[in-house]
């Protein structure tokens, strides 16, 4: 038997989200959007999704200030890779694995059972023992013990549904990981753009940065504990370090003419970014330690869109200059330059899932812009959306999930798809334009 | 001391600038400025906000350019940075204008909503770099010319039709 705790960061986020909300409160000037937090429609499924049953985990009515298991079906749903059971159609409610009357699950055509085992080991605390039974062999897959405050049943719900969909799947679970995105709302004649973090579910968004001027491309550290992003607030943009724990932010560029497309290296070090400081957009690095800033392109084309290779050992950049905006690898120390995608006319904003082989890029075809990925392998090309406006995707920290944005009633929402294309669902946002998720990497 | 450790100290004092002129404006005018709100992971951090007011053209009053009753709005074609024929006798009477009476322009690139932001980003400064070299070309100082590209962010017709996007593939002078 194993067992795990929520960890400090998390327990520290909640506190301060709800320091947060006080000054918020006290301050009154600007308004948090109400937390309409985006909900969830699932949109297609897998073909062949597991079928588990996620058994309530109560400590009686009222007992609980939220619903841990539906948390956990519904996490395990959104992956598109298991059909989670209805809880009125379960026979029994088992809390433990010594409860489990396989036969039931058996006849239900269950392949696994989740129980759990709710109990306050004190004022303001969250215990729960939790298993997972696979119903063929009637056998344990899993036990373990997580524990948290009342303000941190969703990390503890998430931390069950990490654990049951790694234990079944060999995946990492990302319930417990974050996104960062923008949101544009009409007030007035104008926009107020938000920088926003949220649960990868879009449950607990919290604001950032608020501001007249546009606001883009949000980028983690490769830490998660912090935002660079580009902001217009000066009159100009301009690229910023923010920390999440504290909000201390500062500005790294302010160059004339474009400062944009910031990508943190994966060693935490530097930045990739877009300048056009010398006439037109080219890429460089800026080293933190140093303050430098190195240019890596030379041409007289839009060169935009940096991000790094897992490996750190090479940038993917959008160039058009072979006459139509594509991708090209620049591998760093030699130089060498290399065109990566050939599909149509516009492959654009790269980014390498972390196996270094998975590309998705922005794709323009016949039915207008969509994200797509190619096999750096074998060049294996494939839509993984089919809309006409689609942009802006952030590959998941374990590779299995894309999120983007399309437009649903005239808006710009986050969409999530699985990497096989076969699964996937949208968050709508209530009354704001959605725009750039960008994905954590994992958080523990 | 070489150019890069000059250039980072260059940059360290504008940061600084930067915020010291966001702490001293705190709590001006929360309507018009920008809030940073805060909070993951760090218990001993605090939430801070701070005002930024909305940045301008540079220059006072006296500097700005008039452009009368002359078009100051140039549209362009779909993943085009060219300037379109009827924009010319505007932009030479423009030029006219400013070469007599030299004043600071700020030459605002935009883009429509379709391809990636970033790469509108720059499409935008393209746009407003054509502008910009049309100017100079007709005698303008290129150094009283700034541009800057909001790419699709910041839309003038809101929108996904053609008509909308048309309208947003622009350039303003200010």
């Amino acid at each position: 038997m194993s067992s795990g705790t929520i960890n400090r960061g998390c327990r520290r986020a909640l506190h301060l989200w709800q320091m947060l909300a006080a000054v918020v409160l006290t301050l009154g000037g600007w308004a948090l959007p109400a937390r309409g937090e985006l909900s969830i429609e699932i949109t297609r499924g897998a073909d062949n999704p597991t079928r588990i049953a996620v058994v309530p985990m109560t400590l009686g009515a009222g007992q609980l200030p939220g619903d841990i298991s539906a948390i956990v079906a519904a996490d395990l749903q959104r992956s598109g890779l298991f059909d989670p059971m209805d809880r009125v159609n379960m026979l029994s409610f088992p809390r433990r694995i010594n409860e489990i009357y396989y036969r039931d699950w058996r006849l239900a055509d269950m392949e696994y059972v989740v129980v759990g085992d709710v109990q306050r080991p004190a004022a303001g605390r969250i215990r729960v023992q939790f298993a997972l039974a696979q119903v063929a062999g009637e056998r344990q897959l899993l036990s373990t013990v997580v524990e948290g405050s009342d303000a941190e049943l969703r990390d503890i719900a998430h931390y069950i549904s990490d654990k049951v969909f790694e234990t079944i799947t060999g995946i990492r679970g990302i319930f417990s990981t974050r996104i960062a995105y923008v949101t544009a709302t009409r007030e007035g004649a104008g926009l107020a753009y938000r920088l926003h973090v949220a649960d990868a579910d879009g449950a607990r968004e919290r604001l950032m940065l608020k501001s007249k001027q546009p606001i883009l491309s949000p980028r983690w550290s490769p830490d998660g504990g912090e935002l660079v992003y580009v902001s217009f607030e000066t009159g100009r943009p301009a690229i910023f370090r923010q920390r999440l724990s504290d909000a201390r932010r500062e500005q790294v560029t302010n160059f004339r003419g474009l400062n944009g497309a910031p990508a943190w290296s994966p060693d935490g070090s530097k930045l990739a970014l877009v300048l056009s400081k010398d006439g037109n957009p080219e890429i460089y690095l800026y080293t933190f330690a140093t303050g430098a800033f190195t240019r890596l392109t030379n041409h007289f084309a839009i060169d935009t869109e940096p991000s790094w290779t897992p490996d750190g050992r090479a940038i993917l950049f959008t160039s058009d200059r072979g006459g139509s905006p594509q991708v090209y690898r620049l591998t760093l120390g030699s130089n060498q330059l290399q065109r990566v995608t050939f599909n149509g006319s516009y492959n654009a904003r790269p980014q390498l899932a972390p196996n270094g082989r998975t590309l998705v890029v922005v794709h323009r075809g016949s039915g207008g812009f969509s994200i797509a990925s190619q096999d750096l392998v074998n060049n294996d090309f494939r839509l993984l959306s089919q809309s006409a406006l689609d942009e802006s995707p952030t590959v998941a920290p374990n590779g299995a999930m894309v999120m983007y944005t399309t437009k649903q009633g005239g808006r710009s929402v986050l969409a999530v798809v699985s990497v096989d294309a076969g699964a996937r669902f949208i968050l709508p946002a209530s009354a704001s334009d959605v725009r750039e998720p960008a994905w954590s990497p994992f958080l523990r | 001391m070489n150019v890069k450790q000059y250039k980072h100290l260059l940059l360290v004092g504008v940061v600084s600038l930067f915020l010291a002129a966001c702490s001293s404006t705190s709590s001006d005018d929360d309507a018009q400025g920008m809030g940073a709100g805060a909070g993951i992971g760090d218990a001993a951090g605090g939430v801070t906000t701070g005002t930024v007011g909305d940045g301008g053209v540079g220059g006072s009053d006296l500097d700005t350019y008039n452009p009368g009753g002359l078009e100051t709005v140039f549209y362009f074609d779909f993943d085009k940075a060219t300037l379109r024929p009827e924009s010319r006798a505007a932009l030479q009477q423009h030029a006219a204008n400013l070469r007599s009476n030299p004043k600071r322009i700020r030459l605002e690139g935009h883009a429509d909503e379709r391809g990636t932001r970033e790469y509108n980003m720059a499409l935008g400064e393209r746009r407003a770099n054509a502008i910009r070299d049309f100017l100079v070309l007709n005698g303008v100082d290129a150094g009283m010319i700034e541009v800057i590209s909001y790419g699709e962010e910041a839309p003038a017709a809101f929108g996904s039709d053609e008509a909308a996007m048309a309208q947003n593939r622009r350039v303003e002078l200010k």
